[in-house]
């Protein structure tokens, strides 16, 4: 345990001291400063419409941009998830970087659980900060709030967690480069089968719907993230929520209490396979 | 790899040699647990290589590895202490920073420093926890001969604390120099081994007289008395005599051909 505190507290500093934070932290900073300047110029333009009888404007805009927010954070969350963890095994051991460390007397397993619990962690805290940025500015902005803050939150978290592990798992297996690319099309995959699913939602398509629902289940970050999504307006009811569902950021699926539960043995399989797949390797 | 029965002893150092592909930076991974042996088995100090025990007992250095550049010198010695469990503290960083004449160089970052001396740290790393076991794996290849010398220097303080050494050079001078004995690879197995001395045989007696410098093929160090007589009976003036032995670059090449 000691020493998968010890690898954890090895990637953080890595992270720190590679400047990867200050390029984020940048970055992300440009992000919120365009988000809160692109939603006080639609809540402003949108004060003089007329929306159709039964759709409160704030809360669809509000709940749009939002959305929209929560994809990009979770894009984010991804490009951090994916470059701090890409080359943990193979592409280490290429560059000679792992042999020094895994000599050393502490279980692969505990290196491979060290490695990603400080990537985890560290991509968790960052998507979580910028959701609730994100938050924040939209009401700053606008004056409207999402009906949840924490669940959305934290499923986005885990959504991260798992590409965390993905990659991870895809590191063992795979050159850094080709880990990349793979955990990028996962994520385009995923996405996809979010968007299927909305059309499938606005044009009652009950095989879009299935195909984004098999999608999701198969690439559960992306149900993670929808369920995140549909609960930002959870209690809107009528037109408002209709027109929220079927706009690309309306999060139309929900997947009920097993999501938590199949996420949790989904990376469960996905941490083992890796332990076995790291396990196995000559180095 | 077939058929390599090898022991090392306390305090021994023994040196891999072969050309490239012989199977030389394989069999030190296999002794360290970075690659499984596909069949028969390797101990080190009484457990089977690659277990928590044999690691914790084993220092290495990879032929081809890296330390992350954004870390001082004393930073990963001490994130290898950490890994190792050993209590040495500061007084171990700074000792083995000393050793490898790193002393000045304790807070500069891995990526300001020369291959040379990123090559010293990595001893120092591999001494990290005082391991019973040293496996080396061109340890020398990037120092210049000043810090070729202080790594034999090195070795011979190992091989005085006890400490038993796997060394893997091309540098046939260096293994020449240090070694106890000696083990020549090709194609994953041994071909020649034993002591460097006993691998070394006689080539002749080489005769500096009046009449000018001659060798005499077959003469042993024991002919040497007759070589001399039968020269001052022919009247000639003895100015030296030397007992000549084939070099351990000799040994090699016959044991693996000359286009190894």
């Amino acid at each position: 345990m000691i020493h998968a505190f010890t690898i954890a507290l090895y990637a953080l500093r890595e992270s720190l001291r590679r400047r990867v934070f200050v390029v984020v932290a940048l970055l992300t900073t440009a992000f919120l400063f365009l988000y809160r300047l692109g939603a006080g110029k639609a809540f402003e333009e949108t004060e003089d419409a007329f929306p159709p009888v039964g759709v409160e404007p704030d809360e669809f805009i509000g709940a749009t941009l939002l959305g929209m927010a929560m994809f990009a954070t979770l894009f984010l969350g991804t490009v951090l998830a994916v470059f701090l963890t890409l080359g943990a095994v193979r592409g280490d051991a290429e560059r000679g970087l792992l042999q020094p460390l895994v000599v050393r007397p502490l279980g692969r397993t505990t290196f491979l659980l060290g490695r990603f619990a400080g990537a985890a962690a560290v991509c968790a805290v960052y998507v979580v900060l910028v959701f609730t940025a994100a938050v924040v500015l939209t009401g700053n902005a606008g004056g409207w709030w999402p009906d949840r803050l924490v669940a959305p939150a934290v499923e986005l978290a885990a959504a991260v967690v798992l590409l965390v592990a993905l990659s991870l798992l895809g590191s063992v297996f795979l050159s850094a480069t080709t880990n990349g690319i793979a955990v990028f099309m996962l994520f385009g995959a995923g996405l996809v089968g979010g968007l299927l699913g909305q059309i499938g939602e606005a044009i009652n398509s009950p095989t879009l719907l299935t195909v984004a629902e098999r999608t999701s289940w198969a690439l559960p970050f992306e149900a993670l993230y929808q369920d995140g999504l549909q609960r930002l307006t959870l209690d809107a009811r009528g037109l408002t929520r209709f027109a929220v569902e079927l706009g690309p950021f309306g999060g139309g699926q929900t997947y009920g209490s097993w999501l938590p539960v199949w996420a949790a043995l989904y990376l469960a399989g996905i941490l083992t396979a890796a332990a076995w797949g790291f396990a196995r390797s000559d180095l | 790899m077939r058929g390599i029965d090898l022991e090392l002893a306390d305090g021994e150092l023994f040196g891999l040699l072969g050309p490239n592909g012989a199977g030389k930076s394989t069999l030190v991974k296999i002794g360290c647990g970075l690659v499984r042996p596909s069949a028969g088995r390797a101990l080190v100090c009484g457990t089977p290589a690659g277990s928590l025990a044999a690691r914790g007992a084993t220092g290495y250095l990879a032929e081809l590895f890296r330390f992350p550049g954004w870390c001082t010198a004393d930073e990963v010695l001490s994130l290898h202490q950490r890994l190792a469990r050993s209590h040495g503290g500061e007084a171990e960083r700074a000792g083995l920073l000393e050793l490898v004449g790193l002393s000045d160089a304790r807070r500069r970052r891995v990526e300001t420093m020369s291959k040379g001396m990123q090559q010293r740290l990595g001893i120092a790393q591999a001494l990290v926890g005082s391991p019973r076991v040293l496996f080396l794996d061109e340890p020398t290849s990037a120092l210049d001969p000043a810090g070729r010398r202080t790594v034999r220097g090195i070795l011979e303080e190992l091989r005085a604390r006890g400490i038993a050494v796997l060394l893997n050079s091309h540098l046939l001078s260096e293994v020449e120099l240090v070694c106890d004995r000696v083990a020549i690879l090709l194609d994953g197995s041994v071909v020649a081994s034993g002591r460097p001395d006993e691998l070394m045989r006689p080539r002749g007696v080489e005769l500096e007289t009046s009449e000018g410098i001659r060798v005499v093929e077959r003469a042993s160090r024991d002919d040497v008395p007759r070589l001399i007589s039968e020269a001052v009976a022919a009247g000639e003036q003895v100015f030296g005599v030397r007992v000549l032995r084939s070099t351990l670059e000799d040994v090699y090449l016959d044991a693996v051909g000359e286009d190894a």
